[in-house]
């Protein structure tokens, strides 16, 4: 990476066309947009049913202008390296097979499947879009839902357990790069897509994806809250490259400084109805004890 | 050339001539060898094609799935709990078209748990969209393997390859390995007309809606059912298509020629048993008992499941007295699944055999020549009727 990413060098091309299917304000339509830029045309795409599946379009029209291969559910990572397979068969190496699945398709249904992916080293990007529920069947809780949030199988007192770190499942797999990032950030996203194209083997993403729909909110504040998920410390932005962790972006420039309350996250969205103050009070100083952390690394950022 | 070897290794050949670029498959008895074999042929570089360890059956067939859509010829195997493991892929494959062929080592399902031979795992998955052949000694397994990915191919359907657990995959016969060149003849390279490719990028395996689309140019694409009818009568095309691949085969290589009935003294029977499997080389030894005794016998194996080759059946058995069809699976709380199809196949003919049904051989129960030999002098009299149930061979209770 040699001159500063901006708006103003990303590159013009498109490759998810205007008019898809996605509802308004979602944060995917923004990720799937920046990312795919960085990733170029020479792709192929593998994508599990979600939304992202809806999305694409209805056969047989295509809002996306890259090869896509839908396949079954649990099946995303195997089915990624069955396309590296062929092209490794026909001598097709450089073209980028990146994988796109939603929290459930990565963190529950699909990760045996990604799992075995990464422990042979397959050479693909794994993008989790993470909106924290079954958002495309109609906001289930999956493994990513946060504690005490509302879905509709936790409906009246919240999802009872914690959300699980799907990014520290793929560190333990040893893989070369990992980072998370938000629609909020896309400049952050951009580059991190970029560089994990320079590595080879198995490279995650997981990216933090409002929702207007399932977190009960206004769509045209899909980037204001994906903002304050970061600047509240909750949701934070980094990279672990050869197993050395690193905060990014804005959450780099939050180290040392004095974090957004989780409380003004919260008041935000329709799906945190259920939290009493003392949830609150909990989580502010689980974000707390997390960002101390940060504060007291030899190199956090 | 003529090798002495097991019927698992025998199929690891036939996709080793295949000349099959992708291999992903997960462990299962009795399938190992298959892949133990495969995984040795390219590890060794006697073999060029990328060995994919899988962690699980379901995935192995996504990777063959997603290499196929790539645009590679592919192959895995398995039996029992992982063909089950593998079930909303192997519908996935069918609906997206694609022609890869599997090698399904027969075995009972759990639970309770067996490793042993019957036919329950690939008979359950009959509605697939999978074209089911079964083959009866190692030679055909070896053959049908490497006809089935010219039928898959051709059809663009995928195509399993069905032969007995322990039976036939872990004995040893001498078979003839065909020649490399004849079989590069015999079966051209694979050409799909679309794959992945960001030259040409297509989304592949979309939403369809219940009606049908215009697609951007206005044309009028088909919808869910017309896709599903689409399989359905290529399904049955396929019937004409493996008897030219059949005749073309023995032209080439002066074996089989049988395309859907492998017939053993079925001529001037009055009664034919009918079979699937190495079960039909076993019946040859109880036939020829039974014709010293009188009793104008045959039996017939059949060599194909799905599509369902039921003029073939009805042309050849609708003139005879009766028909007793021996089976080593079960549609539970009714018959036997092929006893049921040969009834349907006959049910047009005006003057049509009785059939009866055994089952038999579950979990690799042993299946002796005498209990097949009083079940056919039962079966063999003029005064038979077709039955509604089925009977059952050794059962101990």
């Amino acid at each position: 990476m040699t001159a500063k990413t901006t708006v103003l060098n990303l590159t013009e091309e498109e490759f998810v066309h205007p008019g898809n299917r996605a509802c308004s304000g979602c944060g995917l339509s923004i990720i799937y947009r920046i990312a795919l830029k960085a990733l170029g045309r020479d792709t192929i795409l593998v994508v599990p049913p979600s939304c992202l599946t809806v999305l694409q379009g209805l056969y047989p029209i295509a809002a996306t202008q890259l090869p896509c291969l839908n396949v079954t559910f649990a099946s995303t990572a195997a089915a990624a390296t069955g396309v590296l397979g062929a092209l490794r068969a026909q001598g097709r190496e450089k073209t980028t097979v990146a994988a796109w699945a939603g929290d459930g398709g990565t963190s529950d249904i699909g990760l045996q499947a990604l799992s075995g992916a990464c422990e042979r080293g397959e050479n693909f990007i794994f993008f989790c879009y993470d909106n924290e529920a079954y958002m495309n069947t109609g906001v289930q809780r999956s493994g990513t839902t946060p504690r005490h949030v509302l879905t509709t199988t936790t409906p009246i007192t919240g999802k009872p357990q914690k959300k699980k770190d799907v990014p520290a499942i793929m560190a333990a797999h040893g893989l070369d790069y990992i980072a998370t990032a938000s629609p909020s950030y896309p400049i952050d996203l951009y580059d991190k897509a970029k560089k994990a194209k320079t590595f080879t083997g198995p490279r995650y993403l997981h990216i933090h994806t409002p929702c207007p729909a399932g977190w009960g909110f206004s769509p045209e504040l899909s980037v204001k809250i994906g903002r304050i998920a970061v600047e509240t410390g909750l949701f934070d932005l980094y990279e672990i490259e050869n197993g050395h962790f690193r905060l990014t972006g804005q959450s780099a420039k939050m180290l040392g400084k004095k974090r957004v309350p989780v409380k003004t996250y919260f008041k935000t969205q329709t799906r945190f109805k259920a939290l009493t103050d003392a949830h609150i009070e909990e989580i502010q100083q689980e974000v707390d004890e997390k960002w101390e952390k940060y504060e007291n690394a030899d190199h956090p950022s | 050339m003529y090798i002495i070897e097991s019927g698992n290794v025998a199929a690891a050949f036939g996709v080793k001539l295949a000349e099959t670029a992708v291999i992903a498959a997960y462990p299962i008895t009795p399938q190992t060898p298959v892949t133990e074999k495969l995984s040795e042929l390219v590890d060794s570089g006697e073999m060029n094609a990328q060995y994919i360890p899988v962690e699980s059956e379901h995935s192995a067939l996504a990777v063959c799935i997603a290499a196929s859509s790539t645009g590679s010829r592919t192959f895995t195997a398995t039996s029992a709990n992982g063909l089950l493991y593998m079930a909303e892929q192997l519908h996935w494959a069918a609906g997206a078209r694609l022609p890869i062929v599997m090698c399904v080592v027969n075995r009972g399902i759990g639970a309770p748990w067996t490793v042993w031979n019957d036919h329950q795992d690939s008979i359950s998955q009959r509605d697939a969209g999978w074209i089911q052949l079964y083959a009866c000694d190692h030679q055909q397994i070896i053959d049908t393997v490497i006809k089935a990915y010219r039928l898959a191919e051709t059809v663009s359907i995928p195509v399993m390859v069905c032969y007995d657990g322990y039976i036939l995959s872990h004995t040893y016969m001498p078979f003839e390995l065909p020649d490399v060149d004849t079989v590069r003849k015999f079966l051209p390279p694979y050409a799909p007309e679309y794959f992945l490719d960001p030259a040409c990028p297509k989304n592949l395996n979309t939403v369809t809606l219940p009606d049908i689309r215009p697609d951007v140019r206005g044309d009028t694409a088909p919808g869910y059912m017309e896709i599903r009818h689409n399989l359905h009568t290529d399904m049955r095309r396929s019937l004409d298509v493996i008897i030219d691949i059949e005749k073309e085969f023995y032209d080439t290589f002066g074996r089989g020629g049988h395309p859907f009935i492998e017939p053993y003294r079925v001529n001037d029977a009055d009664y034919v048993a009918v079979c699937m499997g190495s079960l039909s080389y076993h019946l040859r030894d109880v036939i020829d008992k039974l014709r010293n005794e009188g009793i104008a016998v045959g039996v017939a194996g059949l060599r194909v499941y799905r599509p369902f080759p039921d003029k073939a059946i009805a042309d050849a058995f609708s003139h005879k007295k009766g028909l007793i069809v021996f089976e080593k699976a079960l549609s539970y709380g009714n018959q036997g699944a092929l006893f049921a199809d040969i009834k349907a196949a006959l049910y047009a003919k005006t003057d049509r055999p009785f059939v009866r049904n055994y089952i038999l051989g579950l979990g690799g129960r042993e299946i002796k020549t005498c209990e097949l030999a009083d079940a056919l002098r039962d079966s063999c009299k003029p005064s038979s009727a077709t039955t509604d149930r089925p009977e059952w061979i050794g059962l101990k209770m």
